[in-house]
Protein backbone atom coordinates (compact mmCIF):
# COMPACT_ATOMS: atom_id res chain seq x y z
CA UNK A 1 0.00 0.00 0.00
CA UNK A 2 0.99 3.38 -0.86
CA UNK A 3 2.41 4.89 2.54
CA UNK A 4 1.76 8.82 1.90
CA UNK A 5 -1.76 9.00 2.57
CA UNK A 6 -1.05 7.45 6.42
CA UNK A 7 1.51 10.74 6.96
CA UNK A 8 -1.81 12.60 7.23
CA UNK A 9 -4.13 9.85 8.48
CA UNK A 10 -5.79 9.88 11.53
CA UNK A 11 -5.23 7.31 14.45
CA UNK A 12 -7.92 5.49 13.64
CA UNK A 13 -6.95 5.07 10.08
CA UNK A 14 -3.76 4.04 11.22
CA UNK A 15 -5.07 1.42 13.42
CA UNK A 16 -7.67 -0.47 10.65
CA UNK A 17 -3.71 -0.41 8.67
CA UNK A 18 -2.02 -1.67 11.63
CA UNK A 19 -4.86 -4.21 12.56
CA UNK A 20 -5.38 -5.47 8.63
CA UNK A 21 -1.49 -5.88 7.97
CA UNK A 22 -1.16 -3.24 5.35
CA UNK A 23 1.50 -1.94 7.24
CA UNK A 24 3.60 -2.44 10.27
CA UNK A 25 4.68 -0.75 12.84
CA UNK A 26 8.20 -0.80 11.81
CA UNK A 27 6.84 0.57 8.46
CA UNK A 28 4.99 3.48 10.14
CA UNK A 29 7.78 4.32 12.26
CA UNK A 30 10.19 4.22 9.64
CA UNK A 31 7.88 6.70 7.51
CA UNK A 32 7.71 9.27 10.21
CA UNK A 33 11.84 8.57 11.54
CA UNK A 34 12.73 9.47 7.77
CA UNK A 35 9.73 12.69 7.46
CA UNK A 36 11.89 13.67 11.03
CA UNK A 37 15.46 13.30 9.57
CA UNK A 38 14.26 15.83 6.57
CA UNK A 39 12.38 17.81 7.85
CA UNK A 40 13.14 18.83 11.53
CA UNK A 41 16.60 20.70 10.76
CA UNK A 42 14.55 23.57 9.47
CA UNK A 43 12.00 22.84 11.85
CA UNK A 44 13.83 21.98 15.40
CA UNK A 45 10.46 20.51 16.57
CA UNK A 46 12.55 17.39 18.03
CA UNK A 47 15.65 17.25 20.61
CA UNK A 48 16.24 13.79 20.99
CA UNK A 49 15.19 10.92 18.24
CA UNK A 50 16.53 7.48 18.95
CA UNK A 51 16.02 5.70 15.75
CA UNK A 52 16.83 2.16 17.00
CA UNK A 53 15.32 2.00 20.18
CA UNK A 54 11.67 3.67 18.29
CA UNK A 55 12.25 0.73 15.54
CA UNK A 56 12.53 -1.59 18.84
CA UNK A 57 9.34 -0.32 20.10
CA UNK A 58 7.96 -1.10 16.86
CA UNK A 59 9.21 -4.52 16.35
CA UNK A 60 7.08 -5.35 19.89
CA UNK A 61 4.39 -3.85 19.07
CA UNK A 62 4.38 -5.52 15.66
CA UNK A 63 4.98 -8.96 17.62
CA UNK A 64 1.61 -8.20 20.15
CA UNK A 65 -0.58 -7.37 17.17
CA UNK A 66 0.78 -10.45 15.39
CA UNK A 67 -0.64 -12.03 18.89
CA UNK A 68 -4.20 -10.44 18.64
CA UNK A 69 -3.27 -8.10 21.93
CA UNK A 70 -4.44 -4.78 20.67
CA UNK A 71 -5.04 -1.37 22.05
CA UNK A 72 -6.10 1.63 20.23
CA UNK A 73 -2.23 3.05 20.27
CA UNK A 74 -0.72 -0.49 19.66
CA UNK A 75 2.05 -0.07 17.08
CA UNK A 76 1.18 3.84 16.74
CA UNK A 77 4.10 6.40 16.84
CA UNK A 78 3.51 9.36 19.20
CA UNK A 79 6.13 11.62 20.05
CA UNK A 80 6.75 13.23 23.94
CA UNK A 81 7.35 16.72 25.36
CA UNK A 82 10.73 16.49 26.86
CA UNK A 83 9.81 17.16 30.02
CA UNK A 84 8.44 13.33 30.84
CA UNK A 85 10.93 11.56 32.28
CA UNK A 86 12.11 8.58 30.17
CA UNK A 87 14.41 5.70 31.41
CA UNK A 88 17.40 5.64 29.26
CA UNK A 89 16.56 8.58 26.68
CA UNK A 90 17.68 12.13 27.69
CA UNK A 91 15.00 14.08 29.42
CA UNK A 92 16.33 17.76 29.08
CA UNK A 93 13.46 19.76 29.81
CA UNK A 94 14.94 22.22 27.25
CA UNK A 95 17.71 23.10 29.38
CA UNK A 96 21.71 23.36 29.60
CA UNK A 97 21.14 22.43 33.42
CA UNK A 98 19.34 18.80 32.00
CA UNK A 99 21.24 18.82 28.70
CA UNK A 100 22.97 15.57 29.84
CA UNK A 101 20.38 13.65 31.86
CA UNK A 102 18.86 9.87 31.84
CA UNK A 103 16.10 9.59 33.71
CA UNK A 104 16.41 6.26 35.43
CA UNK A 105 12.48 5.77 35.10
CA UNK A 106 9.75 6.69 33.11
CA UNK A 107 7.37 9.39 34.09
CA UNK A 108 3.63 7.83 34.78
CA UNK A 109 2.25 8.98 31.37
CA UNK A 110 5.43 7.40 29.23
CA UNK A 111 5.00 3.81 31.14
CA UNK A 112 1.30 3.73 30.49
CA UNK A 113 1.54 4.62 26.60
CA UNK A 114 4.39 2.28 26.46
CA UNK A 115 1.92 -0.28 28.18
CA UNK A 116 -0.90 0.78 25.44
CA UNK A 117 2.28 -0.50 22.60
CA UNK A 118 2.54 2.94 21.27
CA UNK A 119 5.81 3.42 19.71
CA UNK A 120 7.36 6.66 20.93
CA UNK A 121 9.66 8.64 17.83
CA UNK A 122 11.40 11.33 20.63
CA UNK A 123 11.26 14.07 22.93
CA UNK A 124 9.65 17.42 21.68
CA UNK A 125 11.56 20.66 22.29
CA UNK A 126 10.13 23.28 24.48
CA UNK A 127 10.59 26.42 26.14
CA UNK A 128 13.04 25.77 29.08
CA UNK A 129 11.45 23.81 32.21
CA UNK A 130 8.10 24.92 30.56
CA UNK A 131 8.72 28.28 31.07
CA UNK A 132 7.09 30.45 27.98
CA UNK A 133 5.15 30.93 24.90
CA UNK A 134 6.92 31.13 22.35
CA UNK A 135 10.09 28.35 22.30
CA UNK A 136 12.22 30.73 22.34
CA UNK A 137 13.71 29.94 25.86
CA UNK A 138 14.71 26.28 24.94
CA UNK A 139 18.60 25.82 25.01
CA UNK A 140 18.55 23.87 22.10
CA UNK A 141 17.10 26.77 19.95
CA UNK A 142 13.20 27.60 19.39
CA UNK A 143 11.08 24.79 17.18
CA UNK A 144 10.00 26.30 14.30
CA UNK A 145 5.79 27.08 12.98
CA UNK A 146 5.42 24.97 10.12
CA UNK A 147 3.08 27.49 8.31
CA UNK A 148 5.87 29.98 8.74
CA UNK A 149 9.76 28.82 10.23
CA UNK A 150 10.11 32.55 10.90
CA UNK A 151 7.63 32.70 13.50
CA UNK A 152 7.12 30.98 16.75
CA UNK A 153 5.43 27.33 17.19
CA UNK A 154 4.12 28.86 20.41
CA UNK A 155 5.11 27.42 23.76
CA UNK A 156 5.46 25.77 26.12
CA UNK A 157 4.53 22.39 24.22
CA UNK A 158 6.15 24.54 20.76
CA UNK A 159 7.83 21.15 19.52
CA UNK A 160 4.80 18.88 19.82
CA UNK A 161 2.50 21.13 18.84
CA UNK A 162 5.10 21.80 15.78
CA UNK A 163 5.76 18.18 14.78
CA UNK A 164 1.86 17.04 14.92
CA UNK A 165 1.58 20.09 12.43
CA UNK A 166 4.20 19.30 10.16
CA UNK A 167 3.04 15.50 10.57
CA UNK A 168 6.89 14.46 12.26
CA UNK A 169 4.40 12.49 14.41
CA UNK A 170 0.77 11.59 14.04
CA UNK A 171 0.07 12.65 17.89
CA UNK A 172 1.93 14.44 20.76
CA UNK A 173 2.05 14.41 24.51
CA UNK A 174 2.26 18.20 26.43
CA UNK A 175 2.11 19.76 29.35
CA UNK A 176 -0.35 23.15 30.50
CA UNK A 177 0.41 25.26 32.91
CA UNK A 178 -0.67 28.05 32.01
CA UNK A 179 -1.58 27.36 28.56
CA UNK A 180 1.29 25.27 26.79
CA UNK A 181 -0.67 22.74 24.93
CA UNK A 182 -4.11 25.03 24.24
CA UNK A 183 -1.58 28.39 22.91
CA UNK A 184 0.87 26.36 20.71
CA UNK A 185 -1.83 24.35 19.26
CA UNK A 186 -3.58 27.44 18.18
CA UNK A 187 -0.22 28.82 16.64
CA UNK A 188 0.18 25.31 14.83
CA UNK A 189 -3.09 24.92 13.15
CA UNK A 190 -3.23 21.41 15.65
CA UNK A 191 -6.41 20.58 18.29
CA UNK A 192 -4.69 19.97 21.77
CA UNK A 193 -6.30 19.36 24.75
CA UNK A 194 -5.38 20.25 28.74
CA UNK A 195 -7.82 18.05 31.03
CA UNK A 196 -8.97 18.94 34.66
CA UNK A 197 -6.28 19.22 36.78
CA UNK A 198 -5.46 15.53 38.52
CA UNK A 199 -6.48 13.44 35.56
CA UNK A 200 -3.39 13.32 34.00
CA UNK A 201 -0.38 12.13 36.86
CA UNK A 202 2.59 14.64 37.42
CA UNK A 203 4.46 11.64 38.22
CA UNK A 204 7.84 12.05 36.15
CA UNK A 205 6.80 15.43 34.70
CA UNK A 206 9.70 17.21 35.78
CA UNK A 207 7.95 20.12 37.98
CA UNK A 208 6.88 23.64 37.09
CA UNK A 209 4.16 24.74 38.77
CA UNK A 210 2.90 21.77 40.96
CA UNK A 211 -0.85 23.11 41.35
CA UNK A 212 -1.06 24.11 37.64
CA UNK A 213 0.79 21.86 35.91
CA UNK A 214 -1.29 19.08 34.19
CA UNK A 215 -0.54 16.40 31.03
CA UNK A 216 -2.57 17.00 28.10
CA UNK A 217 -2.64 15.80 24.27
CA UNK A 218 -1.87 17.21 20.99
CA UNK A 219 -2.91 15.59 17.46
CA UNK A 220 -4.83 17.02 14.07
CA UNK A 221 -8.45 16.40 15.18
CA UNK A 222 -10.23 15.91 18.80
CA UNK A 223 -10.36 11.96 17.68
CA UNK A 224 -7.03 11.68 17.87
CA UNK A 225 -6.72 14.03 21.27
CA UNK A 226 -9.45 11.35 22.53
CA UNK A 227 -7.79 8.32 21.80
CA UNK A 228 -4.66 9.85 23.35
CA UNK A 229 -6.41 11.39 26.33
CA UNK A 230 -7.86 8.42 27.26
CA UNK A 231 -4.38 6.12 27.57
CA UNK A 232 -2.72 9.23 29.52
CA UNK A 233 -5.17 9.66 31.92
CA UNK A 234 -5.42 7.12 35.26
CA UNK A 235 -5.26 7.53 39.34
CA UNK A 236 -1.91 7.11 40.20
CA UNK A 237 -0.68 6.52 44.16
CA UNK A 238 2.69 8.60 43.37
CA UNK A 239 0.97 12.04 42.37
CA UNK A 240 -0.68 13.38 45.85
CA UNK A 241 -2.97 15.22 43.55
CA UNK A 242 -4.17 12.67 41.19
CA UNK A 243 -7.86 11.93 41.08
CA UNK A 244 -9.21 8.71 41.60
CA UNK A 245 -12.27 8.19 39.51
CA UNK A 246 -13.14 5.89 36.32
CA UNK A 247 -11.95 5.59 33.06
CA UNK A 248 -13.63 7.57 30.61
CA UNK A 249 -13.61 5.86 26.80
CA UNK A 250 -13.55 9.59 25.36
CA UNK A 251 -13.82 7.66 21.52
CA UNK A 252 -16.38 6.39 22.72
CA UNK A 253 -18.35 8.92 23.39
CA UNK A 254 -17.39 11.01 19.83
CA UNK A 255 -18.49 7.55 17.81
CA UNK A 256 -22.33 7.86 19.88
CA UNK A 257 -24.72 8.90 16.86
CA UNK A 258 -26.58 12.05 17.87
CA UNK A 259 -29.96 12.49 18.26
CA UNK A 260 -30.41 14.18 15.40
CA UNK A 261 -27.72 13.99 12.83
CA UNK A 262 -28.34 17.54 10.81
CA UNK A 263 -28.13 19.77 14.31
CA UNK A 264 -25.16 17.08 16.10
CA UNK A 265 -24.87 19.62 19.03
CA UNK A 266 -29.52 20.61 19.18
CA UNK A 267 -29.67 21.90 23.26
CA UNK A 268 -26.08 22.41 23.75
CA UNK A 269 -25.42 25.98 25.37
CA UNK A 270 -22.03 27.98 24.54
CA UNK A 271 -21.16 31.00 27.23
CA UNK A 272 -19.29 33.78 25.76
CA UNK A 273 -17.50 35.53 28.39
CA UNK A 274 -17.75 39.37 27.34
CA UNK A 275 -14.45 39.78 29.02
CA UNK A 276 -12.58 37.40 26.34
CA UNK A 277 -14.39 39.24 23.76
CA UNK A 278 -13.34 43.00 24.21
CA UNK A 279 -11.04 45.06 22.53
CA UNK A 280 -7.56 43.14 23.32
CA UNK A 281 -8.32 40.19 20.74
CA UNK A 282 -6.74 41.14 17.04
CA UNK A 283 -9.43 41.58 13.90
CA UNK A 284 -8.19 38.68 12.29
CA UNK A 285 -8.94 36.52 15.29
CA UNK A 286 -12.28 37.84 15.72
CA UNK A 287 -13.48 37.11 12.28
CA UNK A 288 -12.29 33.79 12.55
CA UNK A 289 -14.09 33.21 16.24
CA UNK A 290 -17.18 34.68 15.16
CA UNK A 291 -17.05 32.44 11.92
CA UNK A 292 -16.70 29.23 13.99
CA UNK A 293 -19.69 30.41 16.73
CA UNK A 294 -22.32 30.63 13.14
CA UNK A 295 -21.17 27.28 12.69
CA UNK A 296 -21.52 26.00 16.03
CA UNK A 297 -24.95 27.29 15.90
CA UNK A 298 -25.44 26.02 12.31
CA UNK A 299 -24.73 22.49 14.29
CA UNK A 300 -27.54 23.49 17.05
CA UNK A 301 -25.70 25.13 19.97
CA UNK A 302 -26.89 27.96 21.33
CA UNK A 303 -25.09 31.32 22.27
CA UNK A 304 -25.20 33.50 25.15
CA UNK A 305 -22.83 35.82 26.90
CA UNK A 306 -22.07 34.86 30.68
CA UNK A 307 -19.34 36.49 33.02
CA UNK A 308 -15.79 35.53 34.19
CA UNK A 309 -15.52 39.30 35.80
CA UNK A 310 -12.00 38.47 37.67
CA UNK A 311 -10.64 37.16 34.30
CA UNK A 312 -8.41 40.21 34.32
CA UNK A 313 -6.99 39.12 37.48
CA UNK A 314 -5.64 35.92 36.02
CA UNK A 315 -2.06 36.69 34.60
CA UNK A 316 -0.77 38.62 38.08
CA UNK A 317 -2.49 35.95 40.24
CA UNK A 318 -1.08 33.09 37.54
CA UNK A 319 2.17 34.46 37.50
CA UNK A 320 2.44 34.89 41.06
CA UNK A 321 1.65 31.39 41.77
CA UNK A 322 3.41 29.93 39.40
CA UNK A 323 7.03 31.77 39.43
CA UNK A 324 6.30 31.21 43.20
CA UNK A 325 5.98 27.18 42.86
CA UNK A 326 8.75 27.22 40.45
CA UNK A 327 11.12 28.50 42.62
CA UNK A 328 10.49 25.73 45.38
CA UNK A 329 10.33 23.23 42.64
CA UNK A 330 13.87 23.95 41.05
CA UNK A 331 15.47 24.62 44.22
CA UNK A 332 16.42 20.50 43.33
CA UNK A 333 18.83 21.73 41.11
CA UNK A 334 22.04 22.11 42.90
CA UNK A 335 24.31 19.91 40.87
CA UNK A 336 24.50 17.12 43.59
CA UNK A 337 22.56 14.59 42.69
CA UNK A 338 21.84 15.30 38.94
CA UNK A 339 22.15 18.45 36.47
CA UNK A 340 24.71 20.43 35.42
CA UNK A 341 27.41 20.95 38.11
CA UNK A 342 30.05 23.78 37.48
CA UNK A 343 33.66 23.15 36.47
CA UNK A 344 35.03 25.24 39.23
CA UNK A 345 33.96 26.42 42.46
CA UNK A 346 35.75 27.74 45.95
CA UNK A 347 33.27 25.68 48.10
CA UNK A 348 29.72 24.23 48.56
CA UNK A 349 27.75 27.85 48.60
CA UNK A 350 29.94 28.31 45.36
CA UNK A 351 29.12 25.70 44.02
CA UNK A 352 25.42 25.70 44.05
CA UNK A 353 25.28 29.33 42.60
CA UNK A 354 27.87 28.66 39.93
CA UNK A 355 26.07 25.59 38.94
CA UNK A 356 22.44 27.16 38.93
CA UNK A 357 23.70 30.29 37.78
CA UNK A 358 25.10 28.39 34.48
CA UNK A 359 22.74 25.86 33.83
CA UNK A 360 19.45 27.77 33.80
CA UNK A 361 18.84 30.18 31.11
CA UNK A 362 17.43 33.93 31.57
CA UNK A 363 13.32 33.49 31.83
CA UNK A 364 13.97 30.53 34.05
CA UNK A 365 16.25 33.00 36.46
CA UNK A 366 13.99 36.15 36.08
CA UNK A 367 11.43 33.37 37.41
CA UNK A 368 13.13 32.03 40.24
CA UNK A 369 14.28 35.61 41.29
CA UNK A 370 10.77 36.84 41.51
CA UNK A 371 9.18 33.65 43.25
CA UNK A 372 11.56 34.09 46.03
CA UNK A 373 11.00 37.45 46.78
CA UNK A 374 7.04 37.11 46.77
CA UNK A 375 7.86 34.23 49.11
CA UNK A 376 10.47 35.84 50.82
CA UNK A 377 9.62 37.14 54.32
CA UNK A 378 7.28 39.65 54.71
CA UNK A 379 5.41 39.01 51.55
CA UNK A 380 3.86 35.88 51.14
CA UNK A 381 0.73 37.18 52.24
CA UNK A 382 0.68 39.80 50.20
CA UNK A 383 1.28 38.07 46.98
CA UNK A 384 1.34 33.92 47.16
CA UNK A 385 -1.43 34.33 49.58
CA UNK A 386 -3.17 36.63 47.73
CA UNK A 387 -3.33 34.95 44.24
CA UNK A 388 -4.71 31.96 45.86
CA UNK A 389 -7.27 33.64 46.98
CA UNK A 390 -7.92 35.12 43.65
CA UNK A 391 -7.99 31.77 42.54
CA UNK A 392 -10.96 31.04 44.31
CA UNK A 393 -12.66 34.23 42.57
CA UNK A 394 -11.90 33.10 39.19
CA UNK A 395 -12.76 29.48 40.06
CA UNK A 396 -16.22 30.97 41.60
CA UNK A 397 -17.01 32.96 38.47
CA UNK A 398 -16.76 29.72 36.16
CA UNK A 399 -18.99 28.04 38.28
CA UNK A 400 -21.29 30.68 38.11
CA UNK A 401 -20.88 30.49 34.38
CA UNK A 402 -21.22 27.01 34.09
CA UNK A 403 -24.59 27.39 35.51
CA UNK A 404 -25.64 29.15 32.65
CA UNK A 405 -24.15 27.46 29.62
CA UNK A 406 -22.37 23.58 29.35
CA UNK A 407 -19.70 25.24 27.52
CA UNK A 408 -17.69 28.33 27.59
CA UNK A 409 -16.15 29.46 24.15
CA UNK A 410 -13.62 32.25 23.26
CA UNK A 411 -9.98 32.94 21.16
CA UNK A 412 -6.73 31.28 22.97
CA UNK A 413 -4.41 33.82 22.10
CA UNK A 414 -5.36 37.87 21.60
CA UNK A 415 -2.54 37.25 18.46
CA UNK A 416 -1.22 34.78 15.98
CA UNK A 417 2.04 33.49 15.90
CA UNK A 418 4.54 36.44 16.09
CA UNK A 419 8.13 36.49 14.45
CA UNK A 420 10.71 35.22 16.12
CA UNK A 421 12.50 37.06 18.46
CA UNK A 422 9.12 39.80 17.96
CA UNK A 423 8.34 40.01 21.88
CA UNK A 424 12.38 39.26 23.52
CA UNK A 425 13.06 42.38 24.46
CA UNK A 426 9.95 42.62 27.25
CA UNK A 427 9.47 39.29 28.19
CA UNK A 428 6.26 40.46 30.58
CA UNK A 429 4.37 42.06 27.52
CA UNK A 430 4.57 37.95 26.49
CA UNK A 431 3.04 37.33 30.10
CA UNK A 432 -0.42 39.58 28.74
CA UNK A 433 -0.70 37.16 26.09
CA UNK A 434 -1.72 34.44 28.38
CA UNK A 435 -4.83 36.39 28.98
CA UNK A 436 -7.35 33.34 27.45
CA UNK A 437 -5.83 30.53 28.68
CA UNK A 438 -4.21 31.15 32.91
CA UNK A 439 -8.47 31.28 33.67
CA UNK A 440 -8.46 27.81 33.00
CA UNK A 441 -5.17 26.87 35.25
CA UNK A 442 -5.78 28.72 38.06
CA UNK A 443 -9.22 27.21 38.29
CA UNK A 444 -8.03 23.91 37.14
CA UNK A 445 -10.84 23.26 34.61
CA UNK A 446 -10.49 21.43 31.38
CA UNK A 447 -9.78 23.39 27.83
CA UNK A 448 -9.39 22.39 24.37
CA UNK A 449 -8.19 24.68 21.38
CA UNK A 450 -9.02 23.58 17.61
CA UNK A 451 -8.29 25.05 14.45
CA UNK A 452 -10.84 27.67 12.93
CA UNK A 453 -9.72 29.62 10.44
CA UNK A 454 -6.35 31.70 9.18
CA UNK A 455 -5.13 35.60 9.46
CA UNK A 456 -4.73 37.03 6.24
CA UNK A 457 -0.91 36.06 6.67
CA UNK A 458 -1.75 32.32 6.59
CA UNK A 459 -0.86 31.60 10.02
CA UNK A 460 -4.11 29.53 11.83
CA UNK A 461 -5.88 30.76 15.12
CA UNK A 462 -7.47 28.58 17.34
CA UNK A 463 -10.78 28.31 19.10
CA UNK A 464 -10.55 27.51 22.70
CA UNK A 465 -13.26 25.45 24.40
CA UNK A 466 -13.56 25.49 28.04
CA UNK A 467 -15.10 22.79 29.80
CA UNK A 468 -17.18 22.35 33.63
CA UNK A 469 -14.84 19.14 35.72
CA UNK A 470 -14.43 16.55 34.24
CA UNK A 471 -16.37 17.62 30.98
CA UNK A 472 -13.39 16.50 28.74
CA UNK A 473 -15.83 13.59 27.02
CA UNK A 474 -18.42 16.68 26.22
CA UNK A 475 -15.24 19.33 25.00
CA UNK A 476 -13.79 16.19 22.59
CA UNK A 477 -17.44 15.58 21.22
CA UNK A 478 -18.14 19.38 20.44
CA UNK A 479 -14.67 19.80 18.49
CA UNK A 480 -14.85 16.45 17.24
CA UNK A 481 -18.51 17.69 15.48
CA UNK A 482 -17.47 21.11 14.55
CA UNK A 483 -14.54 19.09 12.59
CA UNK A 484 -16.82 16.55 11.04
CA UNK A 485 -18.66 19.72 9.54
CA UNK A 486 -15.77 21.67 8.56
CA UNK A 487 -12.13 20.92 7.31
CA UNK A 488 -9.87 23.80 8.59
CA UNK A 489 -8.18 20.33 10.92
CA UNK A 490 -7.31 18.94 7.82
CA UNK A 491 -5.19 21.90 6.54
CA UNK A 492 -1.35 21.07 6.00
CA UNK A 493 1.43 23.66 5.89
CA UNK A 494 3.94 23.09 2.93
CA UNK A 495 6.79 21.75 3.70
CA UNK A 496 9.33 24.20 4.44
CA UNK A 497 12.15 24.84 1.48
CA UNK B 1 7.16 48.40 42.63
CA UNK B 2 10.94 49.33 41.81
CA UNK B 3 13.99 47.18 43.10
CA UNK B 4 17.22 48.16 43.39
CA UNK B 5 20.60 46.14 42.60
CA UNK B 6 21.26 45.63 46.01
CA UNK B 7 17.80 44.06 46.31
CA UNK B 8 18.54 41.74 43.19
CA UNK B 9 21.89 40.90 44.29
CA UNK B 10 20.13 39.79 47.88
CA UNK B 11 17.50 37.83 46.27
CA UNK B 12 20.35 35.86 44.09
CA UNK B 13 21.80 34.79 47.02
CA UNK B 14 18.75 33.66 48.96
CA UNK B 15 17.64 31.57 45.50
CA UNK B 16 21.44 30.33 45.32
CA UNK B 17 22.08 31.64 41.54
CA UNK B 18 25.07 33.68 40.50
CA UNK B 19 23.99 36.50 38.55
CA UNK B 20 27.04 37.77 36.50
CA UNK B 21 27.55 41.26 37.64
CA UNK B 22 26.59 42.82 34.29
CA UNK B 23 23.31 40.73 34.29
CA UNK B 24 21.91 42.29 37.42
CA UNK B 25 20.75 45.67 35.63
CA UNK B 26 18.73 43.94 33.13
CA UNK B 27 17.20 41.68 35.53
CA UNK B 28 16.53 44.27 37.61
CA UNK B 29 14.44 46.12 34.82
CA UNK B 30 12.42 42.51 33.84
CA UNK B 31 11.96 42.56 37.64
CA UNK B 32 10.27 45.88 37.41
CA UNK B 33 8.09 44.81 34.74
CA UNK B 34 6.60 41.98 35.91
CA UNK B 35 6.11 43.53 38.93
CA UNK B 36 4.17 46.61 37.09
CA UNK B 37 1.68 43.81 35.97
CA UNK B 38 1.00 41.78 39.27
CA UNK B 39 0.87 45.42 41.05
CA UNK B 40 -2.68 45.44 39.77
CA UNK B 41 -3.41 42.27 42.00
CA UNK B 42 -2.79 44.17 45.20
CA UNK B 43 -5.64 46.43 44.97
CA UNK B 44 -8.15 43.85 44.83
CA UNK B 45 -10.30 43.18 48.21
CA UNK B 46 -9.98 39.55 49.62
CA UNK B 47 -11.36 39.92 53.12
CA UNK B 48 -12.97 36.80 53.87
CA UNK B 49 -11.92 34.89 50.60
CA UNK B 50 -10.14 31.68 51.45
CA UNK B 51 -7.01 30.67 49.63
CA UNK B 52 -7.27 28.03 46.95
CA UNK B 53 -4.36 25.62 46.72
CA UNK B 54 -6.51 22.63 44.85
CA UNK B 55 -9.62 23.08 42.81
CA UNK B 56 -10.67 19.43 44.06
CA UNK B 57 -10.25 20.51 47.79
CA UNK B 58 -8.46 17.06 48.09
CA UNK B 59 -7.72 16.24 51.26
CA UNK B 60 -4.07 14.69 51.91
CA UNK B 61 -4.26 10.79 50.87
CA UNK B 62 -2.85 8.41 53.42
CA UNK B 63 -1.39 4.99 52.61
CA UNK B 64 -0.86 1.72 54.43
CA UNK B 65 3.17 2.08 55.81
CA UNK B 66 4.26 -0.06 53.97
CA UNK B 67 7.80 -0.47 51.69
CA UNK B 68 6.53 -0.01 48.31
CA UNK B 69 10.35 1.08 46.51
CA UNK B 70 12.51 -1.17 45.74
CA UNK B 71 16.88 -0.23 45.78
CA UNK B 72 18.06 2.00 43.11
CA UNK B 73 20.86 3.43 44.54
CA UNK B 74 23.07 2.98 41.59
CA UNK B 75 20.90 3.90 39.27
CA UNK B 76 19.85 7.24 41.19
CA UNK B 77 23.35 7.47 41.58
CA UNK B 78 24.82 6.62 38.00
CA UNK B 79 23.21 10.06 36.85
CA UNK B 80 24.92 11.97 39.75
CA UNK B 81 27.87 14.52 38.49
CA UNK B 82 30.24 12.78 41.27
CA UNK B 83 29.51 10.11 43.21
CA UNK B 84 31.54 7.11 44.64
CA UNK B 85 31.15 4.36 47.54
CA UNK B 86 27.40 4.99 47.52
CA UNK B 87 27.69 8.85 48.48
CA UNK B 88 27.23 11.74 46.84
CA UNK B 89 30.90 13.93 46.79
CA UNK B 90 30.41 17.46 47.73
CA UNK B 91 33.26 19.87 48.29
CA UNK B 92 34.44 19.76 52.11
CA UNK B 93 31.94 21.83 54.29
CA UNK B 94 34.37 21.51 58.09
CA UNK B 95 37.79 22.40 57.99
Amino acid sequence: MSTAPLVDAPVSVLRRALDAKDISSVELATLFLERIEARDPALNAFITVERERTLAEARAADARIASGETGPLTGIPLAHKDVFCTEGLPTTCGSKMLSSFVSPYDAHVVALLKKAGAVSLGKTNMDEFAMGSSNETSYFGPARNPWKPGHVPGGSSGGSAAAVAARLAPIATGTDTGGSVRQPASFCGVTGIKPTYGLVSRYGLVAYASSLDQGGALGASAEDCALLLAAMAGFDARDSTSLDRPPENYAAALAAPPADASRPLAGLVIGLPREFFGDGMSGDIRAAIDAALVQYRALGAITREVDIPNARLAIPAYYVIAMAEASSNLSRFDGVRYGHRAAGFADLADMYCKSRGEGFGAEVQRRILAGTYVLSHGYYDAYYLQAQKLRRLIAGDFRRAFGECDLIAGPVSPVTAWALGAMSDDPAQMYLADIYTTPVNLAGLPGLSHPCGFDTGGLPVGLQLIGDYFSEARLLTAAHRFQQATGWHLRRPAPAA
Amino acid sequence: MAHSNEEIERLARLARLALPGNTVDAMRIHLDSMFGIIAQMQAVDTTNIEPMSHPQELAARLRDDAVTETDRRAAFQAVAPQAEAGLYLVPKVIE
